[in-house]
């Protein structure tokens, strides 16, 4: 009985995981096709300006919460001005000039911080399960991320913001027929993106050491999840983080981590090969 | 009776549940000209397209078949290499490259000998001489839709589809094109998909009317025109 | 048949003569160690400009062929003692799965970023599968994979027949010459053939060539197997060079690098790769000697600014100036001609 718990537990941390680093890559992807290789690095940044700010005295939930997403917002904002916002249209552009502003964050990062981890300790203590010590931090991550999932999917659904954000995802010339110029509506959802990676990787930060080659690590399970999710933000981020986090943890209880891994990966092929629109350009057609 | 070239048996192609092709039974015979009428949305790209082997993710039943062979399932290049010529809505052309290149690599897929000899007789054929080696991208519009006819000429087909060949046309670029479609005539049965009316009565062929789906009427030019049914699915279309 | 699409299969005698001729008196000028490695990088930068420029197929994950290469040398040369099995195979394993990942991919019509998404899953997954390797468990004969420290100490290149008779340093440098010099032949005479112009054909509009009847998921199944052979030949003489390999030849960075190669000298020319492979190989082997600027900062910052200003890359850019240059010399000569002729002056020679 406490086993299952604990399996449990571990596969909707995992889901949660995959679909906290993603958020911010769905919403860039789902409104304006837009692919941004530098997502993980924007993850990185965040869990390095936590860090940095929590060592500077600051509350670790305020850094974590407010100063992450802040910074990596700002972030985000000067790489829409002067690089993303000329490629708009050029795919594999965008993907290509993204990629070389990952390489250039982790080479600043590495300027700057050094190459050594830093880290910083989990506010929350662990707690047990029958015989199970369990990482008490993993609940408030599950939390964080089920708020942060039905926050995005209220405010695309209900409010006048969501309306224009979801007409933008339909095309430009939706956006000026409802008065507002497509440009600045890319602009502001490029850098609230970022933002949701920084916050992403401020939440994530306490886990383990960071280094500046930690963008890697987020970036492809990233992609997978939003690319495989297709077009609907929430549905479909939820839905392939769902799986691929079922299968990895479930996997990984049969065998090793790594064989988890890459039965993940595996499955990403399968699906992409048999839906490329995404599930959700398949089932569960018009959600959000 | 010539033999039949093209047929579908009780062909049905939906898209999620809607129908946009329902139950569809069609025959064109050897070297016929064939024309395809109808509103929008009435199914003519997709039954075109069904007889392309270019429907994707679309569920199909049903049967076609080419000179006895059924070819529903059977990918796209599969059925060009049976004999058959597509001219597609969009002007489908290799526009980085000269228009000679552009027929050499259709003639030389068909005739891998005589491919430098077969362009030099479509170029002839088509007047193309003023602009063989020019890249095909600083063409005009109606040279293009040229070019692709060459295009599809090269290889010799027995079979020419053309979907909305008149569209974007001039009036002088219409009547070489009536023209030419006679010239191909001769030698390879043809069915035109298009909505310019003034140009399917240039002509002169048997038509058949597409509605929701389904066909409405055969026959020739007067017959069809005339029939109050198609008058009212062509409500104020200028079908004089 | 002249134009800017099939002109590609012929060769400049004169210029690849001369240009062998500097890179086989280089060795009397220079050390070889160097040379050897910028040369196999140019020979992998070939293998993606290849496929990239002319048949538009652009995979994210390059290295994958770079890796199977270098890790099938070192496993068959543990196993089978000589040389010469090893390399071919070293080229056959990393083609097969190219062709194997390449027809489910160009059978199931993806194309552009999918594309590139499942080839760089594809890099992944070998990537992790190595890196988690280390064991005595995990072995392919005598070969153990060796986790992320990888396998050292294989048997390198030795001379067809005599496994006792080694090949390395200047004699190296030639063979991988040769292999980068041969490589580039092969790859102008698929350009000049009918397979070449096809390919050509298709990355200029996929959909017009199936109407013509071309099996298109086909050719670029084949296209795809055979740069990914390319690929792995280069993994295998980087073994050879590094006499060790890890699953960083598997890694995300590797895939990277080899874009930005291809991108910064040329999309669209054969050459143009190669050269960028080299120049910025040079850099980074000289940014790897000092700690002050890091490669990726620099690399990174290249990439950006090359697809924001000149998408196409210098070759490209080059070729058309040069281009502009000979329109403009031959419409001199005939205008001298006329001139005589008009003056019934003697045409010289």
């Amino acid at each position: 009985m406490d086993y299952i718990a604990v399996v449990l537990l571990e596969i909707l941390y995992m889901i949660a995981f995959l679909a906290l680093i993603s958020a911010g890559l769905a919403i860039v992807f789902g409104m304006m096709r837009v692919i941004n290789l530098a997502h993980g690095e924007f993850v990185m940044l965040g869990g390095y300006a936590t860090i940095a700010s929590s060592k500077a005295g600051i509350n670790i939930y305020v850094a974590m919460l407010l100063i992450a997403p802040i910074v990596v917002g700002a972030v985000g904002l000067l790489v829409e001005r002067l690089i993303v916002r000329f490629l708009y249209g050029r795919m594999i552009d965008t993907m290509l000039a993204t990629w070389g502003l990952s390489l250039l964050l982790t080479g600043l990062v590495t300027l700057i911080f050094g190459n050594t981890a830093v880290s910083v300790p989990a506010p929350i203590p662990g707690y047990q399960i029958g015989r199970y010590q369990m990482g008490g931090y993993n609940l408030f991550i599950i939390a964080v991320t089920a708020l942060l999932l039905l926050g995005m999917w209220m405010v695309l659904r209900y409010t006048r913001v969501g309306l224009i954000a979801r007409g933008a995802m339909l095309g430009a010339d939706i956006v000026s027929a409802l008065g507002h110029n497509p440009r600045t509506i890319y602009m502001l959802t490029f850098t609230v993106g970022a933002a949701l990676s920084g916050l992403a990787g401020g939440v994530l930060a306490p886990l383990t050491g960071l280094l500046p080659s930690s963008g890697g690590a987020y970036i492809a399970k990233a992609f997978i999840t939003v690319i495989t999710g297709g077009a609907s933000v929430v549905a479909g981020t939820l839905t392939t983080a769902g799986l691929f986090g079922t299968v990895n943890q479930v996997v990984s209880f049969a065998s090793t981590p790594v064989v988890g891994e890459i039965a993940m990966l595996a499955l990403a092929i399968v699906l992409l090969r048999l839906m490329p629109q995404g599930v959700t350009g398949r089932f569960f057609r018009n959600s959000t | 009776m010539s033999e039949i070239v093209v047929e579908t048996r009780d062909l049905s192609v939906h898209f999620g549940g809607v129908f946009a092709v329902n139950n569809v039974n069609f025959a064109l015979r050897e070297r016929e000209l064939r024309c395809l009428i109808g509103p929008n949305g009435a199914g003519k790209s997709t039954f075109f397209r069904s007889i392309t082997g270019q429907l994707h993710g679309a569920e199909s039943s049903g049967r076609v078949l080419i000179r006895g062979e059924e070819v529903t399932s059977w990918p796209t290049y599969r059925i060009m290499r049976l004999g058959v010529g597509v001219k597609t809505q969009v002007p489908s052309v290799m526009s980085g490259l000269t228009t000679e290149e552009n027929l050499w690599l259709s003639a030389s897929r068909a005739s891998p000998d005589a491919a430098d000899a077969t362009v030099e007789e479509i170029v002839a054929e088509l007047a193309l001489q003023p602009i063989a080696r020019r890249p095909v991208r600083e063409l005009a519009h109606g040279q293009r839709q040229l070019v692709e006819i060459g295009m599809v000429l090269a290889n010799r087909p027995w079979l020419v589809l053309l979907d909305e060949p008149a569209a974007g046309v001039t009036g002088q670029e219409m009547q070489r094109l009536v023209g030419i479609i006679r010239k191909i005539n001769r030698t390879a049965a043809l069915i035109v998909v298009d909505h310019d009316m003034h140009f399917v009565r240039m002509l002169e062929a048997q038509i058949t009317v597409f509605n929701q789906g389904t066909i409405l009427v055969e026959g020739s030019a007067d017959t069809v025109l005339n029939d109050p049914r198609v008058r009212e699915v062509y409500l104020g279309n200028r079908a004089r | 048949m002249t134009g800017s699409g099939f002109g590609v299969g012929r060769i400049r005698w004169n210029w690849f003569a001369a240009f062998a001729a500097l890179l086989v008196l280089l060795p009397l000028v220079s050390e070889t160690n160097t040379p050897t490695l910028l040369a196999i990088w140019a020979l992998f930068a070939l293998s993606l400009g290849l496929m990239w420029g002319y048949a538009g197929i652009l995979s994210f994950g390059h290295a994958a062929y770079f890796g199977l290469g270098a890790y099938t040398y070192a496993i068959a040369s543990f196993n089978i003692g000589e040389s010469t099995v090893p390399l071919l195979l070293a080229v056959l394993v990393p083609m097969v799965f190219a062709a194997i990942i390449g027809a489910m991919m160009f059978y199931g019509r993806i194309s552009d970023v999918y594309l590139g998404v499942i080839t760089l899953v594809v890099t992944l997954i070998l990537n992790r599968f190595m890196n988690a390797t280390a064991g005595d468990a995990y072995r392919i004969g005598n070969a153990r994979l060796g986790g992320f420290n990888g396998i050292p100490a294989f048997p390198i290149l030795n001379v067809p027949g005599e496994p006792d008779v080694q090949i390395f340093g200047t004699p190296y440098y030639y063979v991988v010459i040769a292999c980068l010099l041969g490589s580039y032949l092969l790859a102008r005479l698929i350009l000049g053939s009918k397979f070449g112009r096809a390919l050509v054909g298709i990355r200029e509009n996929e959909a017009r060539m199936e109407l013509l009847g071309y099996n298109v998921p086909a050719l670029k199944t084949a296209i795809f197997a055979i740069c990914g052979g390319l690929g792995g030949l280069a993994g295998a003489l980087f073994a050879n060079w590094a006499e060790i390999v890890t699953p960083s030849v598997f890694s995300l960075g590797q895939s990277a690098e080899v874009i930005i190669w291809v991108i910064v000298g040329g999309l669209g020319t054969l050459v143009g790769p190669m050269i960028g492979a080299v120049l910025l190989g040079m850099l980074k082997i000289a940014l790897g000697m000092q700690t002050s600027i890091d490669n990726s900062l620099v690399l990174g910052a290249i990439l950006i600014l090359v697809v924001l200003l000149i998408p196409s890359g210098f070759a490209p850019a080059f070729v058309a100036w040069r281009g502009r240059l000979l329109q403009l010399q031959a419409y001199r000569r005939h205008a001298r001609r006329s001139t005589r002729r008009r003056l019934h002056l003697k045409e010289a020679e």
